[in-house]
């Protein structure tokens, strides 16, 4: 029985009067790459703000390991560090080599030595296949090899699960395989992983799980083949084939 | 005398014209930077307090506030014209310096900050490691306005008595009756100090530049 790493319970957000979702209930277990897919402001993106704390959520609770970290008095940012986090735009730190970038956590809260910062650092950059661009400002890097440095920078706090935002999203096509080849190997590395994406492809071959978010809630969930193949809800079965429409040229670019 | 004491006299005024400004420029960027990081990131209440502090001493002519903090304030304190000129203008800077700082900081912060705290950052590092050097950076260019306008104000100390280059230059111009090449020389000098100052600074925004591909 696989543990979870993650569980969300009654999940509420709002902003005002415009309620993002409603006692949304997730459970991902450790290993598991679960890609959250549904049309844009439907609050995924929220979603994964609320797992690392960077919007609070209304009212529900978040267990991470089995410690409750909406729980009042929880140090939020020891829980950001064990959550890492992927952002459409990147936002690497513009002042900062890839190198810095992948280190300034490394050194400013994990308080590694410089030597063993740059040696971590290092392991990750290769890991994302950019170690030979270490000194390379994010000015001077692709959109790929900007993204392809997020998540080093993440995976380098050692978390224990990593959320993606629409990691491709701002690609240019042919940029967007290198990035989608880097997160399929943290899966088989059996990283625990949340993806939303509306990258088809990836989800059919790499998700253990797929969840369609419309609206607020959770309509459907379940494997790649019970969701592509025989959707309960028509909803989802007219979504899937849309996206697949829209995005499957992009990928066949891509290639 | 001859030209060259005629300049030269006016030129020693110099000293006086740098010593306000290393005065005034600094304590301005200190007090400005302070309250720019409350502005931007003190709350609400403080944010209204800094807009208010910057109103006033924006709405003020230096001069103004230089002849109060002189005779009115002084009278208790006996500051020396000098300290008292420089501080003035120095308060009177930090207001402009404060909306230089809070619009780089603005300009930076965001998603920045998220991305900062996303890795685990408290707020105080994330605004000291990741918002601030790249403000400091988007901040050159108007402050090196602001820098060129602290020079030039530095004049208006002459009002109290202080023997910078124009309060030499309106003395020697009086006692010689050439006013127009006293000026002239004033004029100079201060040209020169901003030019060179902006120049250096121009220089230094350059060296601080984020490589990036064209």
């Amino acid at each position: 029985m696989p543990e979870p790493i993650l569980t969300i319970k009654n999940l509420t957000k709002k902003y005002g009067e415009n309620v993002i979702f409603q006692n949304l209930d997730l459970t991902v277990n450790e290993g598991d790459t679960i890609v959250i897919i549904g049309p844009s402001g439907t609050g995924k993106s929220t979603l994964l703000r609320c797992i690392n704390l960077l919007t609070r959520p209304d009212d529900g609770q978040i267990w991470l390991d089995n410690k409750e970290i909406t729980a009042r008095g929880t140090d939020e940012d020891k829980v950001r560090q064990h959550i890492g986090m992927v952002f459409q735009n990147f936002l690497l730190f513009n002042h900062l080599t890839a190198l810095g970038n992948v280190k300034l956590g490394l050194d400013k809260v994990k308080k590694m030595s410089d030597k063993e910062a740059t040696e971590k650092a290092m392991h990750e950059l290769a890991r994302v296949g950019l170690a030979d661009r270490a000194d390379h400002y994010p000015g001077q890097l692709s959109g790929g090899q900007q993204q392809r440095v997020g998540i080093a920078r993440a995976l380098a706090m050692d978390p224990r699960i990593m959320l993606f935002d629409e990691p491709t999203s701002a690609l240019d096509p042919e940029l967007i395989g290198e990035v989608l080849e880097v997160m399929r190997q943290l899966a088989l590395e059996g990283m625990t992983m949340l993806v939303v994406t509306h990258e088809m492809g990836f989800a059919r071959e790499v998700a253990d799980r797929i969840v369609f978010m419309e609206k607020g809630y959770i309509v459907e969930q379940g494997s790649p083949n019970e969701m592509f193949n025989h959707p309960k809800f028509p909803r989802t079965r007219e979504f899937l084939w849309k996206i697949t429409e829209l995005y499957g040229k992009k990928e066949k670019e891509a290639d | 005398m001859d030209f060259g004491q005629f300049i030269s006299y006016i030129a020693s005024g110099t000293v006086y014209t740098v010593g306000v400004t290393l005065v005034a420029l600094p304590s301005g960027l200190l007090i400005g930077t302070i309250l720019a990081l409350l502005y931007v990131y003190g709350g609400k209440a403080a944010a209204r307090v800094m807009n208010l502090y910057s109103t006033v001493f924006r709405g003020i002519p230096p001069l103004v506030l230089l002849f109060i903090l002189y005779f009115a304030v002084t009278k208790g304190i006996n500051l020396s014209a000098f300290w008292a000129g420089s501080l003035s203008l120095g308060i009177v800077s930090s207001a402009y310096q404060m909306e230089i700082v809070r619009g780089a900081l603005l300009s930076v912060s965001g998603d920045q900050l998220m991305a900062a705290r996303a890795i685990g950052l408290s707020r105080l590092q994330a605004i000291r490691y990741v918002v601030l050097p790249q403000a400091v950076r988007l901040a050159i260019p108007p402050w090196s306005n602001e820098a060129a306008i602290v020079i030039k104000d530095s004049s208006l100390v002459y009002a109290l008595g202080v023997p910078e280059i124009l309060r030499r230059a309106q003395l020697i111009g009086a006692s010689s009756q050439r006013y127009l090449l006293a000026y002239l020389s004033a004029a100079v000098i201060y040209f020169l100090l901003v030019f060179g100052t902006t120049r250096l600074l121009a220089m230094l925004e350059k060296k601080l530049t984020i490589p990036s591909n064209p």
